[in-house]
């Protein structure tokens, strides 16, 4: 058991996709502009990498070689618009306010690189809590992204008021605060991480 | 388990076989998911025609779908107009759905029109505008709001961004969502202008709209 903890650790504190590995940015800067756009495209991406992650740690051995990508692919993409289909349905809110990134999870580099670099090594059951753990660590670096970013910018959180919207930069809502607002976060989580 | 090599045959049943499985369950998935998805959509539409007429209690008395050349950019354009009526059967307005390109995509929208043609209240039925940004639009032109269109009339009153010479005020950093919302509201407004005609000149002017959408 302590085997699989450490896998999610690993994935949360250690091989942190945003602050650490630093993959899949464009999702990352472009969905982070409130904290509960961050959380949902966290989670949404998190249910593709787990279910994605345990069929390709399944298919590794049925895959060869030079086919391995579009294999994976088709998995990804399968479980992308299989995603975007029932959030249509069950959750239009969310559908509503994500758009045209969910589609855009296939091409997540987080989910093709966990795929490349972990399920394709190791076993179902480890596959799938490497994919909570990086899953975790993905919305956690999102949601963090978006709290500051809402803050910063309009003066919410969650859509709780904190101070008037007058007040709000406006910039770190819009493209370069999230460059801007990354680059600290990441700064500050090296720090603590002593690097 | 050894692991298959790179011959030809694998690789073509693994990749054939992939695509038959995903294939499948894609085609299950949206099966399964069709009758929710149209039902949110009825919903959707349903109270949205409600909440834009300010009124619980009406009833749709006919839908009518017209087509329309712009003059301004020369693109068709495709309008649905939901007749309205109140519980007491008197006639309420029109709610019109129009779609504009947005900033990041198609930008569709549900207006209300009382019956001399001022907007009792409008909402954002399909937009692909950036979340934060323009995506406000379904809030910032209600009632109250900094950029209000509530109550106001298209045919008297100048809907456009400040920036156009207009009196309605953009939504921040969002002006090309904002100059789309618009346009859909004005062109809404156009629309039910001609229906309205058509209501009144009967067959000729009917026949004239046809001769239009063709152009």
């Amino acid at each position: 058991m302590k085997k699989y903890l450490d896998i999610i650790v690993n994935g949360f504190v250690k091989e942190n996709p945003t602050f650490v590995l630093m993959l899949g940015m464009c999702p990352t800067l472009a969905t982070t502009t409130s904290a509960i756009n961050g959380l949902s495209m966290g989670l949404a991406t998190m249910f593709v990498l787990i279910c994605s992650n345990l069929v390709i740690s399944f298919l590794k051995n049925l895959t060869p070689d030079k086919v391995h990508i579009p294999v994976y692919i088709a998995v990804i993409a399968t479980f992308v618009t299989v995603l975007q289909l029932m959030l249509k349905a069950y959750l239009p809110e969310i559908d509503a306010s994500l758009g045209l990134f969910i589609p855009l999870i296939v091409v997540n580099c987080v989910i093709l690189g966990r795929a490349e670099s972990f399920a394709s090594k190791n076993g179902p059951l480890a596959s799938i809590f490497d994919g909570i753990g990086i899953g975790l660590g993905f919305t956690f670096g999102l949601t963090l992204l978006g709290i500051c970013r809402e803050f910063l910018g309009s003066g919410s959180v969650f859509g709780v008021i904190l101070f008037p919207e007058s007040y709000g930069a406006l910039m770190f809502i819009l493209p370069p605060g999230a460059f801007i607002t990354l680059g600290f976060l990441v700064a500050i989580v090296n720090k603590i991480r002593g690097v | 388990m050894q692991k298959l090599g790179n011959t030809l045959v694998n690789m073509t049943v693994v990749l054939t076989l992939v695509a038959i499985v995903t294939g499948v369950i894609l085609a299950y998935v949206n099966n399964v998911t069709k009758e929710p998805i149209d039902e949110q959509k009825k919903e959707t539409l349903a109270s949205g025609i409600k909440s834009v007429m300010q009124d619980n209690n009406l009833q749709v008395v006919s839908t009518d779908t017209v087509k329309k050349t712009e003059q301004e950019d020369n693109k068709e354009y495709t309008y649905v107009i939901y007749s309205v009526n109140n519980a007491k059967g008197e006639p309420l307005g029109k709610a019109v759905e129009s779609t504009t390109m947005g900033f990041g995509g198609a930008l569709k929208v549900l207006i209300g029109f009382n019956t001399s043609g001022d907007i009792k209240g409008y909402t954002i039925l399909e937009t692909t505008e950036t979340p934060g940004l323009g995506a406000k639009a379904d809030q910032w032109f209600q009632a109250g709001n900094k950029g209000s269109i509530i109550d106001k009339n298209p045919g008297t009153d100048k809907l456009k961004v400040t920036k156009d010479g207009g009196s309605v005020d953009a939504i921040t950093a969002s002006t090309i969502t904002s100059r789309a919302f618009l346009k859909a509201v004005n062109q809404a407004y156009a629309a039910t202008q001609i229906d309205v005609a058509e209501e009144e000149t009967g067959v000729a002017m009917a026949s004239e709209v046809g001769e239009q959408s063709n152009n």
